[in-house]
């Protein structure tokens, strides 16, 4: 028989705010060292009342826009209470009874996939064992941190459907600016189960917690697939609703502990949160300052006469889209500046291991310019951009100071011709008799006496014009 | 027992209760869990209080997180007087040690206070007062009230505390309030409500009678009214009340700060004993009730049923008050209390918060003065301070 997945993720991720949900604290990524970034109200001081962090729940509506959801107008904050050191309160104020967006979906591969909901709620802290003292540290710098929890519905059919979704929810969350979807900052919840094809029952589900790797998460799904199809088939073991976590180590899943997952969160209307209207007004306010769709930038990258696999590419992470947009309005050509950021930049990223592209457009298009204007030659430009990335020196002081200058003194460049010519017996040699690859070799020696600095078609000729006078 | 769980100023004249926070004075609540914690900032109504020139004398006794509504059950023993529980601000104020007193209100145990002491105090409209820096249980109903003999100095410390809160979310947009103590009563209209009246003991009917004869001799009518639901609003109140401390107390674990038992040997031992040895019978009975009513099966059922008496009760009540400027109502059963034993607390609480639930699940002001109980409608606390500043004015 044919079985087919039936798999529906609760995404977490984190919200680019300045502040916590429910205080004035530093959002995301501000602390350095662990409970740098701490205030009565997020460590669970008595006295302290929490206020609601508008901007999250803009930023909840814009992830509902991006999503197709039908937005609840009124809103409210819920709480959940169960006891863990991470939590200062004991309780999490999320959003259970009327979630901020409902009712969506989103298209993957041609195919939709449906959205519950997607409700605001604070993070919890993080604990540090030291197996050495045998002594748990709490760090509170991440509680209260504003989350969207994406709900969508069992509408997954392969762990191919969920990469995709997770891939296409962080570029779009990235470039609308709702998240920065860090490493480790998109947390997964995979409700799995499996039926036979064409069935419309549903079977035993299995939830993995809590990843945050897509290779895991691919992995775990498919590990399941094979448990689940061996119970049905083989009777290999009994099949439970549970919730199970992935060993990375082991390359599997495991059941949790029963004490971990039956709790009673004994939900209840946050008395201290007035419910929040968010009125049409308000509404239209957010709708406006939603930004380009990647797809949207797509098309209108193509419409610039980038390449459609250049332009998905640019338009695939913020970071890289931005710096192209900010570049091609200071004057700079699109299609060079795709190639600079595409060829050049992503190649300096991935000889410097960076996840995302760190710097500023002012310099990137004052290297396009020099090297478009032909001030300095490509060679140059990337020997400038390779110090940007490493040292951030300023363009036009190291062009100076390294002498990169393309522009140099004509006879300067026929003398080391000369000089290269003098010194390649064997090569002119070669050449004369026929072989006129040597000219390459020639030609190389002198870029290189000129540490790149000559304009490679003035040197062609002249080195041309030198071997056939010889 | 002293009055004082910790004193701060013998100058002052305006004690706070030991749920109000004021910075770097250990705030015990009234429990052992808190004995040693010391808050990192004051409470705005202290602020407030302190920037206006007022010193504070320190932090008067409470029972347990405020929830014993007859004040007995501290950490650091019960306040009598004449043999009879009292509580210790209101009994501060009446030796006239003291102006006044903060005190939150979360179950009328200022109120009940008030009228064992015979003096007065004021709980104000929810949401009037900020309520940041209070050892929080009951946040949909507490509010921080002010103790004084008199409704003259009610108004002045009112005056001072009242006001938007940026820090506190439900604390409502007006910057300051006006009262006046210059209303007058004799146009006014005031209710007896027959359900409350009746349950009360002998005393108490006397008192509100006595207090009845002087409206009507000022002027004002008097009429009973019924209002059917006062034993649902008991049970209701309750119910929210008991939920929202669960929940707000559940931070007490011995992790962070407080009690923490000195043996565990895993994380949840040292929640179980740090809790259990520090916490009295009357706050765990409130957990247990206030855990049963949110589990899941009993949520529809109680808590969200709680919920929807709390709106019919702010609708019957208004109702009420659309005809009448205030009910006059016993503020407690009876006029003395005696000691008695921690395992009859949970119901003896029940029972007296009859007279107390109304003002705290509907949020409407609420003055104690000369022994009985008037409540208004929300922002009338100018209709109640001129009635018992005006009847305090007339000869006895």
């Amino acid at each position: 028989m044919k079985y087919e997945l039936v798999i529906g993720l609760e995404t977490h991720v984190e919200l680019s705010t300045d502040s916590k949900l429910f205080c004035s604290c530093g959002g995301h990524s501000s602390p350095k060292e662990p409970n740098d970034c701490v205030c009565p109200a997020c460590s669970g001081m008595p006295g302290m009342l929490p206020v609601t962090n508008k901007h999250a729940i803009e930023l909840a509506v814009k992830a509902g826009f991006m999503l197709n959801c039908k937005i609840n107008q009124y809103t409210t904050f819920d709480k959940k209470s169960y006891y863990y050191p991470d939590l200062p309160c004991a309780y999490q104020i999320t959003q259970w009874f009327h979630p901020v967006c409902v009712e969506g979906s989103v298209d993957i591969n041609g195919r939709q996939i449906g959205i519950k909901q997607i409700h605001v709620e604070e993070d919890a802290g993080k604990l540090v064992h030291d197996e050495a003292t045998n002594t748990s540290f709490v760090d509170y710098n991440r509680t209260s941190v504003p989350l969207i929890e994406i709900v969508s519905k069992p509408d997954f059919r392969s762990s191919d459907e969920v990469i995709a979704y997770l891939k296409k929810l962080k570029s779009s969350l990235q470039f609308a600016g709702i998240s920065e979807c860090e490493e480790g900052a998109m947390r997964c919840d995979v409700n799995i189960s499996v039926r036979p094809e064409g069935s419309n029952e549903l079977g035993v589900r299995s939830e993995i917690k809590n990843m945050s790797s897509l290779s895991e998460i691919k992995d775990a799904i498919e590990f399941e697939k094979v448990r689940h199809v061996d119970a049905i088939e083989r009777h290999t073991e009994m099949l439970v609703q549970e919730t199970r976590r992935w060993d990375d180590v082991k390359r599997r899943t495991f059941p949790m502990r029963n004490k971990e997952t039956a709790a009673d969160y004994r939900y209840f209307p946050d008395p201290n949160l007035m419910p929040i209207i968010i009125d049409d007004e308000w509404l239209e306010k957010i709708r406006a300052s939603m930004p380009a769709t990647s797809e949207e930038k797509t098309k209108y990258y193509e419409e610039m006469g980038i390449a459609t696999k250049e332009a998905s590419v640019l338009s695939s992470d913020r970071k890289l889209s931005d710096t192209f947009d900010k570049v091609v309005a200071m004057g700079r050509s699109p299609k060079t500046v795709a190639s600079w950021i595409l060829t050049e930049c992503m190649g300096q990223m991935k000889r410097l291991e960076l996840d995302s592209l760190e710097i500023s457009p002012e310099k990137l298009a004052r290297i396009i310019e020099l090297a478009e204007s032909g001030e300095i030659t490509r060679a140059a430009g990337k020997k400038i951009l390779s110090a940007v990335f490493e040292n951030d020196v300023d363009v036009d002081k190291f062009c100076e100071e390294n002498a990169l200058n393309a522009k140099v003194d004509e006879s300067f460049i026929s003398d080391t011709v000369d000089r290269v010519i003098a010194a390649n017996d064997k090569a002119v040699a070669d050449y004369k008799s026929g072989k006129t690859k040597a000219a390459q070799a020639l030609f190389g020696s002198v870029m290189k006496e000129l540490k790149g600095t000559g304009d490679p078609a003035v040197i062609r000729t002249l080195l041309e014009e030198k071997l056939k006078s010889l | 027992m002293s009055y004082y769980i910790n004193e701060i100023n013998k100058a002052g004249k305006i004690a706070v209760d030991d749920t109000i926070l004021v910075k770097d004075v250990p705030a015990t609540a009234g429990s052992k869990m808190l004995e040693n914690f010391k808050p990192l900032f004051s409470a705005e109504a202290v602020e407030r209080l302190e920037k206006a020139g007022y010193e504070i004398s320190g932090k008067t006794n409470v029972g347990e997180f405020g929830l014993d509504l007859l004040g007995e059950f501290s950490n650091f023993g019960a306040v009598t007087e004449n043999g009879n529980l009292a509580g210790a601000a209101a009994a501060l104020v009446a030796k006239g040690e003291i102006k006044a007193a903060l005190n939150v209100d979360l179950n009328g145990a200022p109120r009940r206070a008030a009228a064992i002491s015979g003096v007065d105090f004021i709980k104000p409209t929810y949401g009037t007062v900020s309520r940041y820096g209070i050892i929080a249980c009951a946040c949909s109903g507490e509010q921080i009230g002010v103790t004084a003999a008199n409704a003259e100095d009610m108004k002045e410390i009112l005056s001072v505390i009242a006001g938007h809160d940026d820090k506190d979310g439900t604390s409502l947009p007006a910057e300051k309030y006006e009262y006046t103590l210059d209303e007058d009563v004799s146009a006014m209209k005031i209710c007896i409500v027959k359900e409350l009246y009746e349950s009360a003991s002998a005393e108490v009917k006397a008192n509100i009678d006595v207090y009845a004869k002087k409206l009507e001799a000022l002027g004002a009518k008097v009429e009973t009214v019924s209002l059917n639901i006062v034993s649902d609003v008991q049970t209701a109140w309750q119910i929210l009340m008991s939920a929202e401390t669960t929940n707000n107390l559940s931070r007490f674990d011995g992790v962070k700060y407080g009690y923490r038992t000195p043996e565990y040997k895993n994380i949840d031992e040292l929640y179980a004993k740090s809790r259990s040895e520090s916490m009295n019978f009357l706050t765990k009975a409130t957990i247990i009730y206030g855990s049963d009513v949110l589990s899941k099966g009993r949520y529809e059922n109680c808590y969200d049923k709680a919920l929807r008496i709390r709106r019919i009760a702010c609708d019957k009540v208004r109702e009420i008050l659309a005809s009448y400027d205030a009910i006059l109502a016993p503020a407690c059963g009876k006029t003395s209390y005696q000691a008695y034993d921690i395992l009859e607390a949970f119901g003896k609480v029940f029972e007296e918060s009859l007279y107390t639930a109304i003002p705290s699940i509907t949020g409407m002001p609420a003055v104690v003065t000369k022994g009985v109980q008037l409540i208004a409608d929300s922002y009338k606390e100018s209709v109640l301070l001129s009635i018992a500043h005006t009847v305090e004015g007339m000869e006895a």
